[in-house]
Order: C-alpha cells, then structure tokens, then sequence
C-alpha cells in the first residue's frame, strides 16, 4: 500500500509539472511580444530602450532555456510570479478568489448531485414509461444550453420579473443560488447520463434477479443494491466534473458580477496577465490531480473487490 | 495482387461489421424511411441542421433585412410578424442579426471542430498504429492536456494569440485535440486486430498503405460520430468565448455576442437575450441528436 501511494503520489507531480510546463509553452513560448502587445509601444511612444528595460524586468529578454527553468524553480517555491495588471503576487490574487468561488462550486456540486441522482433514479425506477422518456430527455437539453445565457434567463425571471434574489453580487447566502444552478445544470446532466446508465447496467445483473426472487420490493433492489454498485464508477468522473465547475465558474462569475477565481480568470484574459493566467491553469490542474488522487485511494477502501495495484491500472482514465 | 487484397479487405469487413448484403440494400433504404417517421426528433434535428447550415451559407434566403441598418424609430420592439426576434437598442432587426450571426458562429465552430479532428486524429492513429514507447509518450501528453478544463486551457491560448473569431476558433479546436486522439486511438486499436489487417499485412502491403487505406477507413465512423459531437460542443465553446468578450467585435453579429449585447436590457427586452440563445440551445441540441442517431446507426 505505501508503495502504491508513493507511485500515485510521484505520478501526481509529474502531471503537475507537465501541466505547468503545458501553460508555459503556450503562453510564453507562442509567438507574439506579450509587451509590445501590453503596452502597444507605438502607439504610447515607449522607447525602445524602456522597452527593453520592461523586458529584462520581467526575464524576457533571457533565452528560453533560462526563462524557463526560472519559472519552474520558482513555481516548485511556490512563487507564481507577479501580475503584470497590479504587481501583485498570483498566489495572493488566487488565494483571495478562492473563498467565493469554493462556496459558489460546492453548493452547484451539492445542487448537480442532487438533482442529477434523482433524475437517474427516477428514470430508473418509474414504471411509467412517458416519465421515463420525458427525464431521460433532461440531460441532453441541460448539455446543451450555454452557462452565460441560463445565467442570464435566471437573472431575468427571479432577479428582475420576482425579484426574489439579488441580480449581482457575493453578499450572503442568496446571491449564492442562481450562480449556482447556473453551474449545476450542466453537471447534473452529465451525472444524471452516467448514472441512469449504470443503474441500468446494475439492474440488469443476475444479483438484482436474485435479490427480486428473494421478495425484495423493486425500489429496495434500486436504492438498496443498484444504487451502491451503479455509484462507484460515477466517481471516477469526479475530476471532470470539479474541472467543469471551475471553468463553469468564470461565466458564472461574470454573468452575475460576483469576486473569485473565474472572475480573476476573465479580466487576466482581457488584460492578457500572462502570470495570472498560468496560476490559474496550475491551480485548476492541482484541483483534478488532487481530486483524482482522492478518488484512487478511497475507491479500494469503497470497493473491497479493488486492490491498490489494480486499482492504479483501471483508474488510468 | 492488389486487386485480390481489396477483395479479401471488402468480405472481411462485411463479415464483421454487421451490415446487409447488397442484394436487400434496397429494403433497408425504405427501412431507414419507416424508422425515421417513427423518431420525429432526429428528421426535426436534421431539418433544423439543414436549415441552419443554408442560413450560414447564404443568409439573404432567410432574412432580407440589412442586419447592420439601424433605425431608430423602431427601438426595442418586441416580437411580432415583421421582426420574429423583436429589434435591438438601435432598432436593428435581431432575426435579421442572428440569421447573418450563424455563419461567424458556425464557421469558428468548424474551424474549431477541424483542428481538434485533424490533430487528434493523427496523434491517435499514430499512438494506436505504432503503439511503444511513442504511444505511451503521446497519450501521456494528451491526459496532461486532459487535466487542463478545457475552457481554461482555449483561455489560456487566447491570451497568448490575441483576440478575434479565428483565433478563439483555433484556440476552441486545440483544447478538443486529446478527446479526439483518445477516441481514435480506441478505434485503431480495435480495427488493427481485425483478420483483414492481417491478410493485407500478410499480403505484404506497406504500412503506410494498410494504415492509409485499410485502417483508417474503418476507424472513422466512430471518430465523425464525434466530429458532430463535437461540432455542438465548439457552437458553446466558441460563443462562450464570444459572450466574454474575446470572438467577434461588435457591430459584427455573432450567436454568443448577441446574448452578450441583449445583457444590458434584462428586465426590459428579454427577446434580445433570448432569441439568439434560443437558436444556440437548438443547433447544440439537434447536433447531439443527429449524433445519437449516428451512433445508433452504427450499432
């Protein structure tokens, strides 16, 4: 077991750097002058020589081998950098988002498994098969509505028609909600296909006849038996669907005009804040290995069937 | 010598895949008709993909207005016969708008749904053809590029690239690249086992030949069932990026930019958010739905 948890553990920081590295080369070794781009040298009648002095401030004007190592050992001491917005640290600017965007994240995950477990277990459940057909016409539909524009009818029919929750802002408990669903339909959809299907699967296993023929009532086999084995590989899809809340987050944010990490996110792309762009890319790939690693080693202790070496070669997405 | 190989390659896939024999190919046409009444969804979705691909193509079939002329007197008119959409803050027809939008929203899709096939495709068809350490190598670069969302990653290469249409379009496309590689290196994978890869290897076919002619053709249909996957999910992509202001530039129409212009006037115009988001919802839809169908068909 300790083994294992070494090899998962080195395997987990190799993806980072690989991750980090992948951030670096598109954003630092595309072609493009990310200063003359910022500061538009023409048009501000910069001369050359405080161009240059710009650069070599911020370790452009080293060749790439340098630049690179550079960042990387200063990535691996936890300095990202600074903003080139505000001159702020990233690892400052991304700590502060964090709070919002992680009440905002959790309450859509909570609010995704809900109602996608219960559109599956409905679907599964039901003998009527008109309910069936309508809920598993749900997901498809919850796929493929864009995040900004559900934001915008929510914000349209209960902030401005019912007034029933404020239209913007992070101040308390209600002007978490609407960000939230906003976010949570998509992931529901996509819990809501992948369980529905497992439920199936699980039904149809010679068990579930078994546990029929012994008298047990059809929702004591769906809730008791299927529900159990149909959720575990649902958790495999747990990184995906953290990852999915995050990048849901920087449309949610900036629909509904609230602070954290998907806001920060779209004004460093608007001011192209190359630094803070590859925090957040570093961040969001931190968030899937963690997760994932999470879900490696709870998944033998879940499935008693699993042991940690076949565990590392099935969890292999 | 070439002649027979392709003669055992056509037996051998009509033996495994599970196709009818030419002879019924004539039954199966008014099969496919019958089925096809029985799933109104798929003809609706197909229509609607038709009809919208004929709005990108040429938009005057559809709306003869002038979607950049203004007028004033007409501000913010709700929906009605003359404007379906309702007009904008400057009176501009939005039916009008949105028609002459789906050719930027539909070509940067395309572009986008391009790239990633491509790409992908090649790395997958190498990675399951070669297999050894350059597949695993490959597909270990494509799962970090799975650990990146993929919005966040086509962010990222916007902030490199610049703004505009065509880069948001390529930036959408290079973020697709791992999903396609994966699917068609699953595919070749299976398709390279099949006894008629075997017999045109053993008929001593190059590889680029067996690759090229013999592999790849049957790898495909999984990977175009995708393609149109994935052209739904770059229409969300794309517009998305667009409504974030780093697409198209105003007072270009575009899908995503329209809903991003109709945001100043919730609570007073909900036709100019919409209406156009109404169009995205439906093209995303009928394209998952022609893709199930696709699947479906294979199956």
């Amino acid at each position: 077991m300790t083994g294992y948890l070494v090899r998962r553990l080195g395997q987990a920081v190799v993806v980072l750097w690989a991750a980090w590295t992948v951030a670096w080369l598109v954003l630092w070794a595309l072609p493009g002058d990310a200063v003359e781009v910022r500061l538009g040298i023409e048009a501000n009648g910069v001369t050359p020589e405080q161009a240059d002095a710009l650069r070599a401030s911020m370790g452009l004007d080293q060749p790439w081998p340098v630049q690179y190592l550079t960042g990387l050992g200063r990535a691996l001491t936890g300095d990202l950098g600074t903003s080139w917005e505000n001159g702020r640290p990233v690892t400052a600017l991304l700590a502060a988002g964090l709070q919002a965007t992680l009440a905002l994240t959790a309450l859509a995950l909570l609010l995704a498994v809900v109602f996608g477990a219960g559109i599956a277990l409905l679907a599964t459940g039901t003998r009527y098969r008109r309910l069936n057909r309508a809920l598993l016409n749900l997901p498809p539909l919850g796929v493929a509505v864009p995040g900004f524009w559900l934001g915008l009818i929510l914000l349209e029919v209960f902030s401005f028609r019912l007034s029933l929750f404020p239209a913007i802002g992070n101040e308390g408990f209600a002007s978490l909600v609407l960000p939230a669903v906003t976010l949570a339909v998509p992931t529901s959809a996509l819990i809501a296909q992948l369980l529905s299907r497992s439920l199936q699967d699980a039904l149809d296993q010679p068990w579930a006849d078994t546990a029929r023929a012994k008298g047990a009532r059809p929702s004591r086999v769906l809730l008791g038996h299927a529900l159990r084995n149909a959720a575990l590989p649902a958790l495999t899809i747990t990184g995906l669907i953290v990852g999915q809340l995050l990048s849901g987050a920087v449309v949610a944010e900036t629909v509904f005009s609230r602070t954290g990490l998907g806001r920060l996110t779209a004004s460093a792309v608007t001011a192209q804040d190359t630094p803070v762009v590859q925090g957040i890319v570093l961040f969001a790939a931190l968030v899937f290995v963690v997760v994932n690693l999470a879900v490696d080693l709870l998944y033998p202790l879940l499935d008693r069937r699993i042991v940690p070496r076949a565990a590392a070669k099935a969890s292999r997405p | 010598m070439t002649l027979d190989l392709e003669l055992v390659d056509r037996t051998a896939t009509a033996g495994t895949a599970t196709r009818a024999p030419a002879a019924r190919s004539t039954g199966r046409h008014w099969g496919a008709a019958r089925s096809s009444l029985r799933r109104p969804g798929l003809v609706l979705s197909v229509l609607w993909l038709a009809a919208v691909l004929i709005a990108a193509v040429a938009p005057g079939v559809f709306a003869s207005t002038d979607p950049l002329r203004a007028a004033p007197r007409l501000k913010l008119q709700p929906p009605s016969w003359e404007h379906p959409f309702g007009t904008d803050q400057l009176g501009r027809d939005l039916f009008s708008r949105t028609v002459h939008g789906t050719g930027l929203s539909l070509g940067s899709a395309l572009i986008a749904v391009a790239v990633g096939i491509v790409v992908g495709s090649l790395v997958g068809l190498v990675a399951g053809f070669v297999r050894g350490p350059l597949d695993s190598g490959l597909m270990r670069a494509m799962d970090v590029l799975l650990a990146i969302p993929a919005l966040l990653l086509s962010l990222a290469l916007v902030t490199a690239l610049g703004f505009g249409t065509v880069k948001v379009a390529i930036a959408v496309g290079i973020a697709s690249i791992a999903a396609c590689a994966r699917v068609m290196r699953s595919e070749v994978l299976r398709v390279r086992e099949s006894p008629y890869i075997e017999a045109a290897r053993a008929g001593g076919a190059r590889w680029f030949r067996v690759l090229g002619r013999h592999v790849l053709p049957n790898a495909a249909g999984p990977v175009l069932v995708l393609a149109v996957m994935e052209f739904g999910t770059a229409v969300l992509a794309v517009s998305a990026l667009s409504f974030l202001g780093y697409g198209a530039v105003p007072p270009t129409p575009e899908w995503g930019s329209l809903v991003s212009g109709g945001r100043d006037f919730l609570g007073s115009a909900w036709w100019l958010t919409v209406m156009p988001g109404l169009t995205i919802v439906l093209t995303v839809l009928a394209t998952g739905r022609v893709s199930q169908g696709g699947r479906e068909g294979r199956e």
